[in-house]
């Protein structure tokens, strides 16, 4: 049981583990008791460019020798004589290339955002709000349901015993397979819209949280807990005031997992229904039509999507957690 | 359907509220077993066994279309029945997909890790973008994927190659920081080279990272695998099988092909800790589950 717990949570902690100990192994000793984020932030700012500005440069050789084939078949044929600068400006600036060059799908990017009304279909910033709707949605009821879930548990031997080692378990299993069946019956209980898409996002954001919660809710000592009986204090109360405030840290690491997981959730759930709105719908209505520039522009967005969720939860966290600590 | 509710006879609601008793009473005395190591599944099991009774008798009883809720029974026979056919697609999704993608993405999460173990430039530089990719729906290249290398499996495998990558490159570097520093000083009295610290002390402390992001990876990897089968594949697969026979509410099948996706996440992850077990005995986190 424990074994699968431990190894579940080992994801992000370690993620966060080593985020931490190598930007702290950076920073100069004297500095790393107080060292703040703007510090780390400034002190891997040159690597994390380094490293960007040579993925960037990979893309453009990529573009040209991925694209290089088709544009002499295709654009160079009818002009001999062509030199090699030809090829390279017609590989990164071709039409369906294989592989488009960064600046046409910023290009893209740009001209869906800013060349369409906002309720227009052909406007990208339509699919992303359908898709972070869906997502938001799932991620709330999915969250509650795993806190109401988790207290359940810690509160419950039986469903401790018998529930708990479910829950583990179904985190092995691809959970998103079932995401078709879900859409078929909720689709033909007459629900159309969000719902599916939210109940999708919903169930897979609840695993994480639900097994994270429990490990954080049983975080507070014997010896606090035995504090709080002492007082008197009622079961209620316990929860309240030690239990929940002691879950907090481990709540939020869940949360950054579990929104992710619920934005791939959404974004599947809007493949197989033929939904016309989506960045999932966009990524398949792409790959119908050969439109390789709209794929690598709905994966942009989805990217940024994924961050800017992400960071909302992060920056939540932040407040959460400062609060806790001024209060303590 | 509330049509067929009513028509429920007295006896049979009678029959199933005495059995949610016996169900409830059942395992909440099997929960209450202290001692034993066999106490804690015990209930699990019991739990799981009085969900499928139910499952089936609530199907029967209440005379659920077979396209919204299938009965066990109705999943079963579909399995024994199209087993030939969920045989061929767990070969073309699992044995060729997942597992080139899987071994290959992790392969290469574990190269680079080591390769730039000793330049903390590079490790500043990708770390952070190693760990945001986390954030980023990866599957979304399932399209690229496809268009690039075709419907056949290596497009899956790509995808997976992808999405194993990051987790093993992050877990590595991180166990390749955990060995202590008393054991680096012993290593570094003893004159041992780079290659000998990291081969006889720093990798083998790097063990339990690695089989951890094995095991987040062989999920991901089945994930991977059957959604990008969803954007396009030959007439095969576990994610195929899934999709089209959704479409066609052949609810049965797809949640045969559901159990065997499920059996084979368990199965990996059980092979998974138990090579951890052998391979990183000593190591506390796996010595105080024993």
């Amino acid at each position: 049981m424990r074994v699968k717990t431990e190894a579940q949570g080992a994801g992000p902690a370690v993620t966060h583990a080593v985020t931490h100990a190598v930007t702290h192994a950076a920073v100069h000793p004297a500095h790393r008791a107080r060292a703040g984020v703007g510090v780390r932030a400034a002190s891997n700012a040159l690597p994390v460019a380094t490293v960007l500005l040579a993925l960037l440069l990979a893309w453009y050789l990529g573009c040209i020798g991925l694209n290089r084939q088709g544009v002499i078949e295709r654009v160079l044929a009818d002009t001999p004589g062509w030199t090699t600068r030809d090829l390279v400006a017609a590989t990164w600036s071709m039409e369906r290339p294989v592989l488009p060059a960064p600046h046409q799908v910023a290009a893209d990017l740009w001209n869906s955002i800013t060349g369409w009304p906002v309720n227009s279909p052909r406007n990208l910033l339509l699919h992303t709000a359908v898709t972070a709707q869906s997502t938001l949605v799932g991620f709330v009821l999915g969250t509650l349901l795993g806190v109401l879930l988790a207290a359940a548990i810690v509160h419950s031997r039986t469903l401790d015993r018998a529930l708990l080692p479910w829950i583990v378990a179904s985190q092995t299993v691809p959970v998103l397979a079932i995401a078709p069946i879900v859409l078929v019956i909720l689709g033909s209980l007459g629900f159309a819209g969000i719902a599916p898409k939210a109940a999708i996002a919903m169930y897979l954001c609840f695993f994480p949280v639900t097994v994270a919660m429990v490990q954080g809710l049983r975080a507070p000592q014997r010896i606090d807990t035995e504090l709080l009986h002492t007082y008197a204090a009622t079961r209620w109360q316990a929860f309240w005031l030690l239990r929940l405030p002691a879950a907090l840290p481990y709540l939020f690491p869940s949360l950054r997992v579990a929104i992710a997981a619920g934005l791939v959730g959404a974004m599947v759930a809007e493949l197989p229904t033929g939904a016309q709105a989506g960045l999932g719908a966009r990524l398949l209505t792409g790959s119908y039509y050969g439109n390789t520039v709209g794929i690598w522009s709905a994966l942009v967005m989805s990217a940024l999507l994924g961050l800017a969720l992400t960071a909302a939860v992060a920056a939540v966290e932040r407040l959460v957690l400062r609060r806790q600590r001024a209060g303590a | 359907m509330s049509d067929d509710s009513t028509a429920v006879a007295p006896l049979t609601w009678a029959l199933l509220a005495a059995g949610l008793a016996l169900a409830v009473w059942s395992v909440r005395r099997a929960a209450a077993i202290e001692g034993p190591r066999w106490a804690g599944p015990l209930s699990a099991a019991l739990f799981g066994a009085w969900v499928l009774i139910y499952w089936q008798a609530g199907v029967t009883v209440f005379e659920v279309p077979r396209v919204l809720l299938p009965a066990p029974s109705a999943i079963a026979a579909s399995l024994l029945e199209h087993a030939p056919t969920l045989g061929r697609d767990f070969v073309q999704t699992v044995l060729k997909a997942v597992v080139v993608g899987w071994i290959l993405g992790s392969a290469l999460g574990f190269a680079v890790a080591v390769a730039i173990d000793r330049v903390p430039f590079l490790q500043r530089g990708l770390l952070p973008v190693a760990s945001l990719s986390s954030t980023v729906p990866l599957v979304a290249v399932a399209p690229i994927m496809v268009m690039w290398f075709g419907f056949e499996w290596p497009s899956k495998a790509a995808v997976v190659v992808l999405m194993t990558f990051f987790p093993m490159l992050v877990a590595t570097l991180a166990g390749l920081q955990a060995a202590g520093r008393q054991e680096r000083e012993l290593m570094h009295t003893y004159a041992a080279s780079y290659m000998r610290t990291l081969i006889d002390l720093r990798l083998p402390n790097a063990v339990p990272f690695i089989v951890s992001a094995l095991k987040i990876n062989a999920t991901l990897a089945l994930i991977g695998a059957i959604v990008a089968e969803f954007f396009g594949s030959p007439t095969v697969g576990l994610g195929f099988r899934i999709s089209t026979e959704a479409a066609r509410m052949n609810m049965s099948l797809v949640w045969g092909a559901i159990v065997v996706a499920a059996v084979t996440g368990s199965m990996a992850y059980a092979l998974l800790v138990a090579l951890e077990k052998r391979w990183a005995f000593w190591h506390p986190t796996v010595r105080s589950q024993q």
